[in-house]
């Protein structure tokens, strides 16, 4: 979910940014430089998990998977996500220049709240119990995504309300499907390396 | 290298070489993006549409002398989210004003269509400026100019090591693809289907974690003491200067074509 240039009116475009610097510092003073190794490589991750498309009926999604990004990384979720947006505006043009604080803000946001809600309890619970939680989180990391992309839809002006709800209705599959897909990816990380999570919260967080 | 990411068959050295197919690519990367930068700004800025149509001329204009495979760009940045177009779709019925047509009761207007044919004039300005002039860049120079543009250093290594494995893991990626291609998976609609991608990703989340401690281990290994040495050989030439002279003119341009014609 990319908002283009030119669709924002200039307020929200401009807190787009402040919002997108202040989380980038926040992100960034939480990760020292013996820590950026993983985090490019999840980044890089992310972005390759963004090439993936799933069906879904007739049709397919490509995955954004910034709630199970948020579990992994933590604040440092904000950083990485924002240089996944940078290189897709850049060098295949989705998204946009001005709006790419608002773009950071809708996408890694939401990422930065799951993992600071649910981390954790995925640290902590036992895997199944893990996955679980996981799922919710990566469920309730695309509603808040659309949510804000509605949100920043209805502050440029009312024409773009029926859409911005539209849009909400639409996303329901896809929250569905990145809940499983979340909670399956958790399950399987949490038996194959259980000590993943305790890492990266320990340090980048 | 990044593969993924090139738009087009740069000859790239490891090491970050500048070598570029376009005298475009011979300007300082710095400059180039400053120039996109202030495009965009100026692009947004904009509301007369004689003003935005000159504003694609110029996105065009960059487009061709970028030398990028320009049928396979356009396609790229045609193919919008699937969200925007159908928001463009529906202004017209949302915008209130002069009626232009009636779909099934729905009453379109002619400032709706005018408003989603704004955006879409500007967006597709802007992004094509975009990939021409900073898209044509090595991902590894735009590192290193952004960083001489006093982007800060933890960012610009996050790049850097984002740029460096995104080919590295989109390979991994299509090898488990391929080993569950072998062993008899179809994508379809279902709790298998979602589980077995789901499984996917966090099988690269275990080997991405477990690459990215070797990684360390083999920096620390040659004395990564938590700094990395960014290469700075960007200079600025006086052919830069008549670059970013002749860009600021084409945007007073821009700007002169917006008051002036806007204004009437």
């Amino acid at each position: 979910m990319h908002i283009v240039d030119g669709a924002l009116s200039n307020p929200v475009v401009a807190a787009g940014v402040v919002l997108a610097v202040g989380g980038l510092a926040q992100g960034l003073r939480k990760l020292p430089m013996e820590k950026i190794p993983v985090a490019g490589v999840l980044s890089a991750t992310f972005f390759v998990a963004s090439l993936i498309h799933v069906p879904i009926g007739p049709s397919s999604v490509h995955l954004i998977m910034n709630g199970l990004a948020g579990l992994v990384l933590g604040w440092a979720a904000f950083p990485a996500l924002f240089v996944g947006l940078l290189l897709q505006a850049v060098f295949f043009g989705f998204g946009g220049l001005t709006v790419l604080g608002v773009n950071t803000v809708v996408i890694a946001g939401p990422a930065v709240i799951v993992g600071l809600l649910l981390g954790g309890r995925i640290q902590n619970s036992p895997t199944r119990a893990a996955a679980i939680w996981a799922g919710l989180g990566g469920g309730l990391a695309i509603a808040l995504t659309t949510a804000f992309v509605a949100i920043a839809l209805a502050l440029t002006g009312d024409e773009f309300l029926p859409a911005a709800k539209l849009v909400f209705l639409a996303h329901i599959p896809v929250i569905v499907i990145e809940a499983l897909l979340t909670g399956a990816a958790v399950y399987l990380a949490k038996q194959v390396k259980p000590e993943l999570f305790d890492d990266l919260q320990g340090a980048v967080r | 290298m990044t593969s993924v990411l090139s738009t087009i068959d740069k000859p790239l050295t490891e090491t970050g070489g500048n070598r570029q197919v376009s005298w475009i690519g011979l300007i300082d990367p710095r400059i180039r993006i400053l120039c996109a930068a202030t495009f965009a700004v100026a692009v947004v800025a904009c509301n007369d549409f004689l003003a935005l149509s000159a504003a694609v001329v110029v996105a065009f204009g960059l487009l061709s002398v970028s030398r990028l495979p320009a049928m396979q760009t356009l396609k790229r940045v045609a193919t919008m989210d699937s969200f925007i177009i159908f928001i463009l779709l529906l202004l017209p019925f949302t915008v209130p004003g002069t009626q232009m047509f009636t779909l099934w009761g729905f009453p379109a207007s002619w400032e709706g269509l005018w408003q989603a044919i704004e955006i879409a004039l500007k967006a597709n300005a802007i992004v094509l400026a975009l990939m021409a002039l900073v898209g044509t860049m090595e991902p590894v120079t735009l590192g290193h100019a952004l960083h001489s543009l006093k982007v800060p250093a933890g960012l610009v290594h996050l790049l850097m090591f984002t740029v460096r494995y995104i080919d590295v893991l989109r390979e991994e990626y299509l090898r488990l693809r391929q080993a569950m291609k072998a062993r008899g998976f179809r994508p379809s609609t279902g709790w298998h289907t979602y589980r077995s991608f789901g499984y996917l990703v966090g099988m690269m989340l275990v080997r991405s974690m477990e690459r990215s401690e070797r990684i360390l281990g083999a920096m620390k290994c040659r004395g990564f003491t938590g700094h990395i040495p960014l290469l700075d050989r960007m200079r600025f030439r006086p052919a830069d200067a008549l670059f970013a002279a002749g860009f600021c003119a084409l945007l007073l341009g821009l700007a002169a074509l917006e008051v002036t014609h806007g204004a009437i």
